[in-house]
């Protein structure tokens, strides 16, 4: 087995490498994104989802960076905290709205909720609830895609803490061993629940324990879409052409906590502000992109505006639905005859 | 006698135990929380709160949080109790025990009879579990059935603050590996509990209620439900045994039986999905060594055959609930043989 060891880059953020139209794209994501996590959260507070939510805003960049470079047939697989990438795969937004309200229409009939959002249509394998989950089975989607002999590519998007788990280094070995065209993409958000990644990763870094297994690895910055964009790009290819798995280790805030609910007491003062503020990734992008003239203001605004009333419409929509028949409880248990 | 919740009886039995004895060990994902972070130490203290305050008292050599690597963690907790410390590890949910089951079921659980005895393994794997949370079906299973059929663990799943503390403070002085499986529902239930340390020994069965025209058994909190229909059904003239074995491994098939053998009828609860269950284990004891005192077919209440769904509607019908207990409780009793 030869080790294909490369230096761990972090490419320098320029919009050149992005079309108008794929910009919009992508902050058309981003912003559908923020704009659902914020809805839910609200509805969350007042009482109309149940569970637990764990909220994607202020990591759109990568999920929404990442998937301008994947077709529908390509595959994804989440983590808990799994709407932006199940939106950013193309996911159906009202289906997930009905879902995260465990109505009926839901993206998996109510019976999965926040924790196992996914949308098999779109080749979104499914949020998981259970850390490190993952990334063995994208490697089987990928062991099928080089079976199977076609040019798709599977993505397992995980944390920094998910980094640490036992299947995870399983999962990377096998791809690498078996040459698979897996990307593992770690969304280093800092945290891991209440654990700061500085505590629990012993590596300087998990771009680099990555590397150890044998693969190319490399660092972004994940507030930066530009970048990740860039970045992502070279690695899809280098998937496409049968030269086996990538890592990525993209740099994120949290901007909310762990969970919906949190008191964070684990955070440092004016911590969030600061993040909010300064690692904004749809501010970031705006200006960019403003000022590369790749878009202007007004357009951006009038995304922004029909992407608020987008997400009022399919919440409404998902409010008024009715909850899944009370005969469904065992229906799916089994998909052949039982 | 002080009044304490089933979350503060836990915490209180760790600190005991920590105190009296230096070879205690706490250790698991968030266990104080916080740790490399710029805010407070202690953020946390356990997912459920239960381990709070221990890091302030005993420091980071006893009170470790870990990475998320499960695997490790009760490695690790089976290694140290092997070699002189008796950890007390944390899994959150009873639903990751999957991760990691290899180390508990073909490691902790078997060193001391595959060793001769010359090994021993004083460790104690908590965790939680239960349904009704919303959870999902990664996050709500209880899976005792699963821990219970193996030799060389023992089992334990109180359902008040009482049994909690003293069956904690059995579980850490005891030489075998003990998972001990926590109700999130009952956390913040509450009984009086005596400040002073107490065991409570393992396989003896608690009887909550004593009658004549039925036995319940019930493991975890569908005791709870059990306990309001019993209450119901005494307005009424009947009385029931209602037996909870506290712990599932030892089983006090003894007290199970002897009821049986007195009232001639039986219902087993659980919130375990029912095949192969705890109900279908006590129920295929009685029919093996009390058939002569039946004079109704047994019947078992437990959650359906099915993961656990999302939908609060879903998982209420999953969930074994109060009319169901009632409606087999009165089949049984109406049974004329
Ligand atoms: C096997 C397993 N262990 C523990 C948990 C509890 N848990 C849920 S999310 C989480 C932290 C995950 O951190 P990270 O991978 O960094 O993802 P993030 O939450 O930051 O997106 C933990 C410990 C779990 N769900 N599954
Ligand atoms: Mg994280």
């Amino acid at each position: 087995m030869s080790i294909d060891t490369q230096e761990i880059t972090k490419p320098k953020a320029s919009t050149k490498g992005m079309s108008k139209q794929q910009f919009l794209k992508a902050y058309r994501t981003m912003r559908t994104i923020r704009d659902f996590e914020d809805k839910i959260s609200e509805q969350f507070m007042k009482g109309n989802i149940p569970g637990f939510l764990h909220l994607y805003s202020g990591q759109e960049a990568v999920a929404a960076g990442l998937c301008l470079l994947l077709d529908d047939d390509d595959y994804v697989i989440s983590t808990h905290r799994g709407h932006g990438h199940c939106i950013a795969k193309g996911g159906d937004v009202g289906g997930m709205m009905k879902e995260i309200m465990a109505k009926q229409g839901g993206l998996c009939d109510g019976k999965g909720g926040s924790m196992h959002i996914a949308d098999f249509d779109k080749g979104m394998l499914g949020a998981n609830a259970i850390v490190g989950g993952g990334p063995p089975i994208i490697v089987g989607a990928a062991l099928s895609a080089k079976t199977l002999g076609t040019d798709r590519v599977g993505v397992a998007f995980g944390g920094d803490g998910s980094s640490n788990q036992g299947t995870t280094f399983e999962a990377m070995n096998l791809a690498v061993v078996l040459k698979l065209p897996a990307i593992f993409l770690f969304e280093n958000n800092g945290y891991g629940e209440g654990t700061h990644a500085s505590y629990a990763v012993g590596s300087k870094d998990i771009a680099s324990r990555a590397q150890g297994f044998g693969m190319p690895a490399y660092k972004v910055d994940g507030t930066d879409l530009f970048a990740v964009y860039e970045l992502c790009k070279q690695v899809v290819e280098h998937c496409r052409q049968g030269k086996g798995p990538v890592t990525i280790e993209a740099s994120v805030p949290r901007f909310k906590g762990h969970f919906e609910g949190d008191p964070q007491a684990y955070r440092g003062d004016g911590e969030i502000e600061r993040l909010m503020k300064e690692e904004d990734c749809l501010e970031i992008a705006r200006k960019a992109a403003v000022k590369k003239k790749l878009a202007n203001a007004k357009e951006l605004d009038a995304i922004d505006e029909e992407i608020a009333s987008y997400i009022n419409e399919v919440t409404e929509a998902a409010l008024a639905a009715p909850a899944p028949g009370d005969d469904e409880l065992l229906t799916n248990v089994y998909s052949s005859a039982y | 006698m002080p009044v304490k919740t089933y979350r503060e009886a836990i915490n209180e039995a760790l600190h005991q135990a920590m105190a009296e004895d230096s070879s205690v060990i706490v250790l698991g994902e968030e266990v104080s929380g916080g740790a490399g972070c710029d805010g407070s130490r202690d953020a946390y203290g356990g997912v459920m709160g239960v381990t709070k305050g221990l890091l302030p008292t005993y420091g980071e050599s006893r009170v470790i949080d870990t990475p998320i690597t499960e695997s490790a963690i009760i490695g690790a907790a089976a290694g140290a109790a092997q070699t002189g410390l008796r950890p007390v590890a944390e899994l959150m949910f009873m639903d990751f025990f999957g991760v990691c089951f290899d180390q508990i079921y073909n490691q902790a659980a078997k060193f001391h009879y595959m060793f001769g005895g010359k090994a021993k393994c004083p460790m104690v794997i908590r965790c939680t579990t239960g349904a009704g949370w919303r959870a999902g079906a990664q996050h709500s299973q209880n899976l005792t059935q699963m821990v219970t059929m193996v030799p060389g663990l023992k089992v334990v799943c109180p359902t008040n603050a009482y049994d909690a503390k003293g069956l904690m403070l059995q579980a850490i002085q005891d030489d075998d590996c003990v998972i001990f499986v926590e109700d999130k529902i009952l956390y913040d239930t509450s009984c009086e509990v005596p400040d002073e340390m107490y065991t409570v020994p393992f396989g003896e069965a608690k009887y909550y209620r004593e009658g004549s025209d039925l036995t319940i058994v019930a493991i975890s909190n569908p005791m709870h439900k059990v306990l309001a229909v019993a209450d119901r059904l005494e307005a009424e003239g009947i009385t029931c045994d209602v037996i909870d074995p506290r712990t599932t491994s030892p089983l006090d098939e003894e007290a199970i039986l002897e009821s049986v053998e007195m009232t001639g009828r039986l219902v087993v609860v659980d919130e375990m999905t029912p095949r192969c269950g705890m109900a279908s284990d006590i129920s295929s004891i009685v029919a093996e060594k009390a058939f002569g005192s039946l004079r109704a077919p047994i019947k078992k209440v437990t959650a359906a055959h099915s993961p656990v769904p999302f939908a609060p509607n879903l998982e209420d019908a999953w969930i074994p609930q109060e009319a169901d207990i009632e409606a087999a409780v009165r089949q049984v009793l109406e049974y004329a043989s």
